[in-house]
């Protein structure tokens, strides 16, 4: 159990005791794997990710990520082991305006003393910033800017660098690549592959694209495996 | 993550948003200086009023009201109803259990400071604050007909030193057309700050009032050659006539009760006497009503500046939802993103009533001597007491607590939108 990345049991949720959302028999996602999760809008998707997340805990059934049952661990645990664990990637706006560039990436080391003592041991929070931000392809002249005067695929490849920064084992992407065009997308998603492959992490990709598909190792379409009855739901 | 860190982030997006967090700090500044500036006029005052007058056992003036009495002789305000005699004033004076009787004469100015006539023994007698003697900062006592002895306030305001001539104007307008110009005045001394309206006062020898006013009549000027020349005043006999009031000492306080009710029931003349810290403590009385009015009013403005605080933060919310599903990714706690209102509100809180409390000690600086010029009344100058700062604690907790609530309700906000950016 301890080489998944995720091990999901007979997990149901429900919000507030209503119809159940989410209904999972069984899924298995190996570390390092790199799973392109398919979902439509109103699948559930993002509620799944909340569980990854540990912000959101099953009903029943179990949930483990990398060996670890959330459901066991308290509300201030489960924040840990998501800020020390996960690096998640936004649709768009995963920046804080209020913050540098480099501030933005730095966020991670901030709630994880784990992630913070990887980046040191890799030369120092500043140096993996920009050894992330120059593989992502960002230009040198747009760490200097102001976060809001990137574009989004900039602002993506930042997002990108935060998730990664300190080498946390699974990296989520909720849609990320939707706010780009065809070209910036799959070179988007070439870059975050790659950076996930040279860190070792695990990268579970969420689109309703499934054209995007090709560039993963497996496809699990969520509405496949989710026994719930979606219609009601949304 | 450390405290200092997320204090940091709180402080990043408040000055991010910095319009509405200024407007914010403004309303809260301003509020606090109501506040604080309300409760410095008062106690300002109250020390400002009981400092004027001490060791003085009665005064005596003619029957009016107490107040007005206290009013017209000691805070130079209003104006005196009737005379004393002179008649009268010996009289009282002689009486055994008198110590020691000052005469006062009011009703002329110059350039709109009040002119009092008074004997040598008002230097001896009269006391202000905690029984302090007149201290002379240069010269010293009137003894010519035409000496004159300043307030230091007079001294300072119009830049008079030793020596110079002044001119007294007929009545206490701050422009006066009739002026007593054939007959100058020469300062001789200025006295020490009091913080009282003496320091607004001009101090002439009762004669020297009396000499100004030789051929007057009906508050007329004598006519050219009708006015007289200064030697013609020194061979006259300028014993007055009458004064304004009289300040007593006596040589017992137990006399002080009897004494008051003679004077009270004096048949030859209709006078009264008041005991000055009775009637400080009626006119307080009657300031205290609006005091408490204007400390109620300051209050609801405070809260209405710190619910205003509450409002701006519970708005801000929905459009910082973005930024509350961020901090979660990486790993913020509900309890971090509560952390991160409450401090900001406290936050905007410090900054609002630090601001307050700069602004009523320029306000005091800046407004106090107006103050005083308008109404004789001494607000004191600016300070810092444990009162301001127990009230911009206490802004900056009230701020905190009512932050609860958004607090509250981003908490519950943030783990129902869990991950997921809500636009």
């Amino acid at each position: 159990m301890a080489d998944n990345a995720v091990v999901i049991k007979d997990l149901a949720f429900s919000w507030n005791g209503g119809a159940p959302l989410l209904d999972i028999a069984d899924l298995r996602i190996d570390r390092g794997e790199r799973v392109f999760l398919h979902g439509p809008s109103g699948s559930g998707k993002s509620t799944l990710l909340g569980l990854f997340g540990g912000v959101l805990l099953p009903g029943a059934g179990a949930l483990c990520v990398l060996g670890q049952d959330l459901a066991s661990l308290g509300g201030r645990a489960r924040d840990r082991f998501r800020a020390d664990h996960l690096g998640i990637i936004f649709q768009m706006f995963n920046l804080l305006p209020y913050l540098s560039v480099r501030d933005n990436v730095a966020l991670s080391c901030r709630f994880s003393p784990v992630r913070a003592t990887r980046a040191e041991e890799a030369g120092g929070v500043d140096i993996e910033t920009d050894r992330l931000l120059k593989n992502l392809g960002l230009p040198d002249e747009a760490m200097e800017r102001p976060v809001t005067d990137l574009s989004v695929g900039q602002q993506q490849r930042v997002a990108v660098a935060r998730a990664l920064i300190g080498q946390p084992e699974l990296i989520i992407a909720d849609e990320p690549t939707s706010a780009l065009d065809a070209d910036h997308r799959n070179i988007f998603i070439d870059l975050l592959s790659a950076e996930c492959a040279e860190s070792g992490a695990t990268l579970v990709f969420v689109s309703h694209d499934l054209s995007l598909a090709k560039n993963f190792d497996r496809t699990v379409a969520l509405a496949e495996i989710n026994r719930a009855d979606m219609k009601e739901a949304i | 993550m450390p405290l200092s860190a997320l204090l940091l982030i709180a402080f990043r997006s408040v000055t991010n948003r910095r319009v509405t967090a200024l407007l914010t700090v403004f309303s809260i500044a301003l509020s606090v200086t109501l506040f604080l500036g309300v409760e410095k006029i008062r106690s300002g005052a109250q020390t400002g009023f009981s400092n004027t007058v001490s060791g003085t056992d009665l005064i005596v003036g003619a029957r009016s009201g107490a107040l007005n009495l206290l009013l017209y002789s000691v805070f130079r305000i209003g104006d005196a109803t009737n005379n004393v005699t002179w008649d009268s004033y010996e009289d009282i004076a002689s009486r055994s259990e008198v110590a020691w009787a000052v005469p006062i004469s009011l009703g002329d100015s110059h350039r709109g400071f009040r002119v009092m006539g008074t004997t040598e023994a008002y230097f001896d007698h009269y006391r202000t604050g905690d029984k302090q003697k007149l201290q002379f900062a240069a010269g010293q006592r009137f003894e010519d007909l035409f000496d004159v002895v300043l307030g230091s306030d007079v001294a300072s305001e119009l830049a008079y030193g030793l020596g110079e001539e002044i001119v007294i104007a007929h009545g206490i307008g701050s422009v006066s057309f009739a002026k007593h110009d054939n007959l100058p005045f020469r300062v001789v001394g200025i006295l020490e700050r009091t913080g009282t309206p003496l320091d607004r006062t001009l101090h002439v020898k009762l004669e020297g009032i009396e000499a100004i006013h030789l051929g007057w009549s009906g508050g007329a000027a004598p006519i050219g050659s009708r006015a007289p020349s200064a030697a013609d005043v020194r061979a006259t006999d300028l014993e007055p006539t009458s004064v304004t009031a009289v300040f007593l000492g006596l040589r017992s306080r137990i006399a002080i009760l009897t004494l008051q009710r003679d004077i009270n029931t004096y048949n030859e003349e209709a006078l009264m006497a008041i005991i000055p810290g009775v009637a400080l403590t009626q006119l307080w009385d009657v300031v205290g009503v609006a005091e408490t009015a204007l400390s109620a009013i300051a209050t609801f403005v405070i809260l209405t500046g710190l619910l205003g605080l509450m409002t701006n933060v519970l708005t801000s919310l929905n459009e910082r939802r973005r930024e509350m599903a961020i901090l979660r990714s990486v790993g913020a706690g509900a309890s971090h993103v509560a952390l991160l209102l409450v401090s900001e509100s406290a936050f905007l809180a410090s900054a609002g009533a630090l601001l307050g409390l700069c602004l009523v000690q320029v306000l005091l600086a800046v407004a106090g001597p107006i103050v005083v010029e308008a109404t004789g009344v001494f607000v004191g100058g600016p300070s810092i007491t444990s009162f301001d700062l127990i009230t911009v604690g206490a802004v900056i907790g009230f701020a905190a607590v009512l932050a609860a609530f958004p607090a509250w309700r981003a908490y519950r906000q943030s783990l129902s939108d869990g991950l997921t950016i809500r636009v």
